[in-house]
């Protein structure tokens, strides 16, 4: 499929596709780095593998998850208060 | 008294109140040059008191200078030049005059030396703010700004009351370190975290903040909830309960910012989440905690500032629009606009680089080093949250998602000017932290800049960042706002206000037929005794009426005789 030429280069499919393979690239980078850069651990559980990486996807679901939750409970139209 | 010792936030107030009566011209460079003076007089002021007063029996400090509020005042001042040059523009003179008046306040409150003082300019604040909500001239904006007023006037009388028994318990005035262990120490604690934005009074500040201005909004971001992390700091520092404020500030932030479709409130709930960072540290109270408090208010300022120029700016080119739903594609025809608002999205989102980083990564280290293993976590998954929520959020809905159509310009220069400058103090702290950690109220060897400390946020963030592309379809933006505490009292306390007054009126309704029933009735009486048939007006015969009247007389006699 050819790209839209008129699209700006940055919204045209192949490129988000270009900037999903390099996005992955560098996380499997920063991921692999934990074999050769030892942190020191304050804890013990951040010293595990690559901490850092699984501790911020998980609890950013969590967050991204509690907070769809939290909405169905708390979420108004947003003219609730004009009246 | 010389114009070292005159009081750099007096000096701005005073020029405030004189912004809207000169033209258009003298009011430019008012206001451009008037914050550089006042940064000049903030730096002549030396350690101790400057400027003393009596007053009743108390002897108040009214300027009284330290490292802390050296750097408070220095942030401020660079605030109301940058905030000023962003706002040169608006039509409206009575916005930056309110804006003055309470940015100067606010150096008020961090030079002040004793809680009388504090009290003065604390309320001096509330009234600028409040005006410089109320400069938008809007209907939303005067509601937004009553209800504002409200909340920080009931703040005012929290404290004042907690004031006037300090100074009784004590006999002083003094602005000195407390402890929560009697009633007017809590109510000092309680007046000052209503201006922090702590629970349960949260939702003032998403409420009022966004229905300022384009520019009402970026001033309002920096002073009342930075002045009462300033007082926090002086009165309360390693309160244990403030670490457990702070963190639920940080929570409560993201996950309504998470929630919110509106740009502006997405960054005013990100304020109240920032701040939580900083209530956190005081709690802590380290001397590595308090550096990073207080570094951090110092970036955060810039950058929420930088956000919010950058938000302003959309909000001003596009004619008011706010709503996640109606933007996208912005980066397009503002690239200034966008790539401002990525710098203040990384420097905000800690990214190394940027002052975020730099100030922050502090008060994470403070609780390694107290070994508080579960606040730390909170910590960190709080970093991950905030890039989430402010770092992506809004510029992928504002500058990038879907195309909205729209094509507004870069605002004028003096706004592209602003956010500018504003970047460049967030990557030129962040690139050389040594010079600014000087300005800090303890020395310290903190490096911030080691590989695995890089590497590790770098590997939150972007995982961060993953988690958010990956549940994109989760975070699809709605016409809605969420539920805060604000419902009690804009909500059920309007029910139960309804409830009470049908109830009154139901009863003034049911005292009116009872009136009339009574009225009715002595009519009807009056007419059965006294009318033309009646009892009374009949006829009586002359005998008659002379006994009677000669017995009355009678009686009338002995009684007088008698008394």
């Amino acid at each position: 499929m050819k790209d839209d030429p008129k699209l700006h280069w940055l919204v045209r499919p192949s490129s988000i596709k270009i900037l999903w393979c390099l996005g992955l690239v560098i996380l499997a980078a920063l991921v692999l780095s934990d074999f050769i850069i030892h942190t020191h651990s304050a804890f013990g559980i951040d010293g595990s593998f690559g901490f850092y990486s699984w501790y911020g996807l998980l609890t950013c679901f969590a967050m991204i998850v509690f907070a769809k939750l939290l909405g169905f409970f708390l979420k108004r139209k947003d003219t609730y208060y004009d009246d | 008294m010389t114009i070292d010792t005159f009081p750099p936030g007096v000096l701005l107030i005073f020029g405030g109140l004189v912004l809207p009566f000169v033209s258009s011209g003298v009011r430019k460079t008012i206001v451009l040059l008037l914050p550089l003076l006042v940064l000049w007089s903030v730096w002549q002021i030396g350690d101790g008191t400057q400027l003393s007063l009596s007053f009743l029996e108390y002897e108040l400090s009214i300027v009284e200078g330290d490292t802390l509020s050296r750097l408070f005042a220095t942030v401020f001042a660079v605030m109301v030049f940058g905030g000023g040059l962003f706002a040169l523009n608006q039509k409206e003179p009575f916005e930056l005059a309110a804006a003055f008046v309470y940015g100067g306040s606010a150096l008020g409150v961090v030079f002040a030396g004793d809680l009388i003082t504090v009290f003065v300019f604390w309320e001096i604040m509330a009234i600028g703010s409040t005006l410089v909500i109320w400069s938008a001239k809007t209907p939303q904006s005067y509601r937004a700004s009553i209800r504002y007023l409200i909340i920080h006037l009931l703040g005012g009388v929290i404290l004042m009351v907690g004031i006037v028994m300090q100074i009784q318990n004590t006999g002083s005035a003094e602005f000195e370190a407390m402890k929560i262990d009697n009633l007017g120490t809590w109510l000092i604690l309680a007046g000052f975290l209503v201006n922090a934005g702590a629970p349960p009074l949260t939702a003032w500040l998403p409420d009022a903040y966004p229905e300022a201005s384009f520019s009402g909004t970026v001033f309002l971001s920096a002073f009342t909830t930075k002045t009462a992390v300033y007082v926090l700091m002086i009165g309360f520092p390693g309160t244990e309960i403030l670490i457990y404020i702070g963190l639920y500030m940080i929570f409560y932030g993201i996950i309504y910012a998470l929630l919110e479709n509106d740009m502006r409130r997405i960054l005013s709930y990100s304020i109240i989440n920032q701040v939580g960072f900083m209530v956190t540290g005081i709690g802590i109270g380290t001397e590595m905690a308090l550096n990073g408090a207080a570094a951090h208010a110092f970036t955060h300022i810039i950058y929420k500032a930088l956000l919010l120029m950058s938000a302003g700016s959309v909000f001003y080119m596009t004619s008011g629009k706010r709503k996640c739903t109606d933007l996208g594609g912005l980066f397009q025809s503002m690239p200034i606009t966008c790539i401002c608002g990525i710098v203040g999205a990384l420097a905000i989102s800690s990214f190394p680089l940027t002052s975020g980083f730099i100030s922050k990564s502090m008060i994470a280290q403070a609780a390694v080093d107290e070994q508080l293993f579960l606040i730390w976590m909170c910590l960190a998954a709080a970093s991950a949250g905030v890039f989430l929520h402010a770092g992506i959020k809004f510029p992928w809905f504002v500058f990038f998602q879907k195309d909205s159509g729209l094509r507004p310009k870069d605002p004028p220069w003096n706004m592209k000017a602003a956010m500018i400058f504003f970047a460049f103090i967030c990557i030129g702290l962040g690139v050389m932290p040594e010079p600014f950690y000087e300005l800090l109220p303890f020395s310290s060897n903190y490096e911030p800049y080691t590989v695995p400390h890089v590497i590790n946020q770098l590997q939150l963030l972007l995982f961060a960042g993953l988690s958010f592309f990956l549940a994109l379809p989760l975070m699809k933006r709605t016409l809605t706002i969420s539920l805060d505490w604000d419902w009690f009292y804009r909500r059920c306390g309007r029910i139960v206000y309804k409830l009470i007054t049908l109830q009154i009126l139901n009863i003034r309704q049911k005292l009116l037929d009872l009136s009339i029933y009574l009225i009715k009735h002595f009519i009807r009486l009056t007419h059965y005794y006294s009318g033309s048939e009646g009892t009374v007006a009949r006829d009586a015969s002359l005998g008659t009426s002379v006994a009677i009247v000669v017995t009355a007389l009678a009686v009338l006699i002995v009684f007088i005789y008698q008394f």
